[in-house]
């Protein structure tokens, strides 16, 4: 198989995750684009050692242990993302990320002595 | 135990009782009176036992340097000579009947605790005053003694007067304080040492080449302290503390030491011809200008804190005439009868439940309530005017025959001119004192109307200290004016005929006079109803003179002042008795002079700091507020936003890497 198609195939499945981690707006979608980019990398990875160790390069095989790694590595992110996401949940009643905006500076808070105004601005 | 080791623990007995009596007074209220009454008492066993073996021979000199100070040394020294042993000695005693009656006068008060310690570091520090042979370490204890009596006199502090009474002494007497230090610098400048044996050796012979500036420096202190005129208008208003309190101040403490430092270094001020003559000046106006405005006071203790600048008046008058035994002779009976009076008048004030004389000239029978205060008050009145053979008699007597002496002009250490202004003036002050005394007298127990509301019988400790009081008031004087001058500078104290004849006829006119117009005016009383008695019978007595201060303003317009034509003073001053009430309008005039400007100037550097410091200020701050608003729009909260720009930057710096590679 030509190294053309696997490579245009996570290109796509990148460009797919990039755009829902951008747009969407649910907490849990954009973790799963998020694995979506990653499955991307991984599938560049394990592609691109074949076309290597074809050419006798790299007898290694390096870059299919680099994506054991990075599907550990995913799990564990997964793991907590989706218990941060769970704590939102319970907390606010909601996991719009649109409407999660506590870092947000107010239009003209004078100092930390308004907490009041920007609790109003995150729960809006 | 040496003399000097004795003396040492004088002044620290009470001062280690005030450190304990702090420490100690929350945790264990148990050893509050003990540790407020024990230390005084022992200082007087101490004083007195100072003063036998000192027995007006030479002074007892000691001192030690307890580290190097650079040019002139200040040493820890004491000297103690006939006039200091004495002094001591009253000190002590006065302090240790003014801690006994607290006990009985403050006895439910919850800050009775530090009171009490104020109280005994007030004495000490006083005594450190009397025993100290250095001008540093005295300074020492006369600023000691100003932060005492401004804690003290603003005891009461829930009351607006107490804290502006309080304020007042302390700033008045600061003010005077001032040209103190500098004229105590100035004076060791010259002398070469803070010691006062040196200091009086150089003046002997002739090493201070300004006299003149330096004395002159050194009396505006005095005047501070001593409540002299000009500086005097902080006494009255200090009324607004407890009455031992005051009797604390005016008899032993704090008034005293400005005469006793004067006497102290009265060669100096000898030195100048000047200087005596102002001291002259000062002491005369303040003899008669007080007098006439006790006449007019309604509050009784105001009556008394003016009758105390007169008798002050006195002492430095005969300073004025150079013979310092007369003064403190007169320091030490004025301090006897005085305390007693302002004692007598804490118990009056707590049976009357007032302490306007308008309403107790308004009460029958007051003295059948408290017969204790009435004779112990009838004793000191009689000292206060002089009437022989009470103490007063010998030592006003004493006073204004060294004035008499000095009118001849033989004597080189005082101008004849000082001895005529403080003989004409004292024998003015004696009529007006008289008058005061008997007006005082009248008013407060023989008042006519409604039978005197019942306040329960007094505490023994208050009542005790008073007849303990009456014997030094009663016999002081008769007996010490052969001794003492064996124990001063040896110049006779016996009255001369001329002036005790004179003294003791104005004395009677006086009284005589204030009956007579009693007598006419009494009628009125009962015509305008008067009086706002503040009855607490169950409670102690220092609530009830507080809420008599606190409700003499409302009930009467003034603090010092009654509308009552019941008054002999009205008939006796005519027109000058509404200028007299308000101490003749002293306060009024600093107000235009000092508080006014002050004032005017406090708002002028509030407009600079508001409107013209803080212009620049905010100038400067708004190009950096500017940026921080456009720099604070970035930050909305959401992450997307954050992401896509972390996007855009990774492409842009993706793009810059590939035309850069491909060398485009």
């Amino acid at each position: 198989m030509h190294l053309a198609y696997p490579a245009v195939l996570s290109a796509l499945l990148f460009c797919t995750g990039l755009y829902g981690v951008l747009a969407r707006r649910n907490a849990i979608l954009v973790l799963m684009s998020v694995e979506l980019m990653l499955n991307a990398v991984n599938l560049n990875l394990v592609a691109f050692d074949v076309w290597l160790s074809r050419a006798a390069r790299d007898t290694l095989h390096s870059g299919q242990a680099l994506t054991l790694f990075t599907i550990a590595i995913a799990a564990a992110e997964i793991g907590i993302g989706l218990a941060i996401v769970l704590a939102v949940y319970r907390n606010r009643g909601t996991s719009d990320i649109d409407k999660l905006r506590d870092t947000a500076e107010g239009p003209e808070t004078e100092g930390p002595g308004t907490p009041a105004a920007e609790k109003a601005e995150a729960t809006a | 135990m040496t003399t000097t080791t004795l003396a040492v623990l004088v002044p620290l007995l009470p001062f280690l009782g005030a450190a304990a009596g702090l420490l100690l007074g929350r945790t264990t209220p148990g050893f509050v009176r003990p540790l407020a009454v024990l230390p005084p008492l022992a200082s007087l066993v101490l004083a007195a036992l100072v003063a036998a073996r000192q027995g007006g021979d030479a002074a007892v000199d000691a001192h030690t340097e307890l580290t190097p100070t650079g040019s002139v040394p200040i040493e820890l020294a004491l000297h103690i000579d006939g006039f200091a042993a004495l002094v001591a000695v009253l000190v002590a005693f006065v302090a240790a009947c003014v801690q006994i009656y607290s006990t009985g006068y403050l006895r439910d008060d919850p800050r009775y605790p530090s009171y009490a310690a104020l109280v005994s570091l007030f004495t000490s520090a006083m005594l450190l005053v009397v025993y100290s042979g250095d001008l540093i370490v005295l300074l020492v204890g006369w600023e000691v003694m100003g932060i005492c009596s401004y804690f003290l006199v603003g005891h009461y502090w829930e009351t607006p007067e107490a804290r502006a009474a309080s304020l007042k002494a302390f700033l008045v007497t600061k003010l005077g304080d001032v040209p103190f230090l500098i004229g105590l610098f100035a004076l060791a400048t010259d002398a070469g040492s803070f010691r006062i044996t040196r200091v009086l050796g150089a003046v002997a012979s002739g090493g201070i080449d300004h006299p003149t500036v330096i004395a002159l420096l050194l009396l505006a202190g005095v005047a501070g302290k001593s409540a002299q005129f000009p500086l005097h208008t902080w006494l009255p208003d200090a009324m607004a503390g407890p009455t031992p309190v005051s009797a604390l101040i005016h008899a032993a403490t704090m008034v005293a030491a400005g005469v006793y430092f004067t006497a102290r270094l009265l060669p100096l001020f000898e030195a100048s011809q000047a200087a005596m003559v102002v001291l002259a000046v000062m002491a005369a106006v303040t003899m008669a200008g007080s007098g006439l405005a006790a006449l007019a006071q309604d509050d009784i203790k105001r009556v008394l804190a003016y009758s105390t600048i007169g008798q002050l008046g006195y002492m430095t008058g005969a300073l004025a005439v150079g013979d310092r035994g007369a003064a403190v002779f007169h320091l030490l009976t004025h301090g006897a009868f005085k305390a007693l009076l302002f004692l007598a008048a804490g118990v009056i004030i707590h049976a009357a439940g007032t302490n306007s004389l308008a309403a107790m000239s308004r009460m029958r029978g007051l003295r059948d309530r408290i017969p204790d205060a009435y004779w112990t008050m009838t004793v000191a009145l009689l000292a206060l005017a002089a009437i022989p053979p009470f103490s007063g008699f010998f030592s006003k007597e004493s006073v204004l025959g060294a004035a008499e002496h000095v009118t001849s002009g033989h004597t080189g250490h005082a101008p004849a001119v000082a001895g005529w202004i403080v003989l004409v003036a004292g024998l003015l002050t004696a009529v007006l004192t008289a008058a005061y005394a008997t007006r005082l007298w009248l008013l407060a127990f023989r008042g006519q109307g409604p039978e005197a509301p019942d306040h329960g019988r007094q505490p023994l400790t208050m009542t005790v200290v008073l007849w303990v009081l009456a014997i030094p008031s009663l016999a002081l004087g008769g007996l010490a004016y052969r001794a003492l001058p064996d124990w001063f500078d040896g110049r006779d104290l016996t009255p001369t005929p001329l002036t005790s004849v004179l003294g003791t006829g104005l004395a009677l006119v006086g009284g005589l006079l204030t009956y007579g117009c009693w007598q006419r005016t009494t009628r009125l009383a009962a015509g305008t109803p008067l009086g706002a008695v503040a009855a607490h019978p169950e409670e102690d007595a220092g609530l009830v003179e507080a809420e008599a201060i606190a409700t003499h303003e409302p009930a009467y317009g003034d603090i010092a002042y009654a509308p009552d034509p019941a008054d002999p003073s009205r008939l006796l001053l005519g027109p000058l008795h509404r200028h007299a009430a308000a101490g003749f309008h002293l306060d009024a005039v600093y107000t235009a002079l000092f508080v006014r400007p002050v004032q005017a100037g406090a708002s002028l550097v509030r407009f600079l700091d508001r409107e013209v410091v803080d212009t620049y200020v905010h100038g400067a701050a708004a190009l950096p507020r500017l940026l921080g608003a456009a720099v604070r729009r970035a930050q909305t909260g959401n992450v997307q936003t954050y992401v896509s720009a972390l996007l855009a930057g990774t492409v842009v710096l993706a793009v810059a890497v590939l035309l850069v590679a491909t060398g485009v």
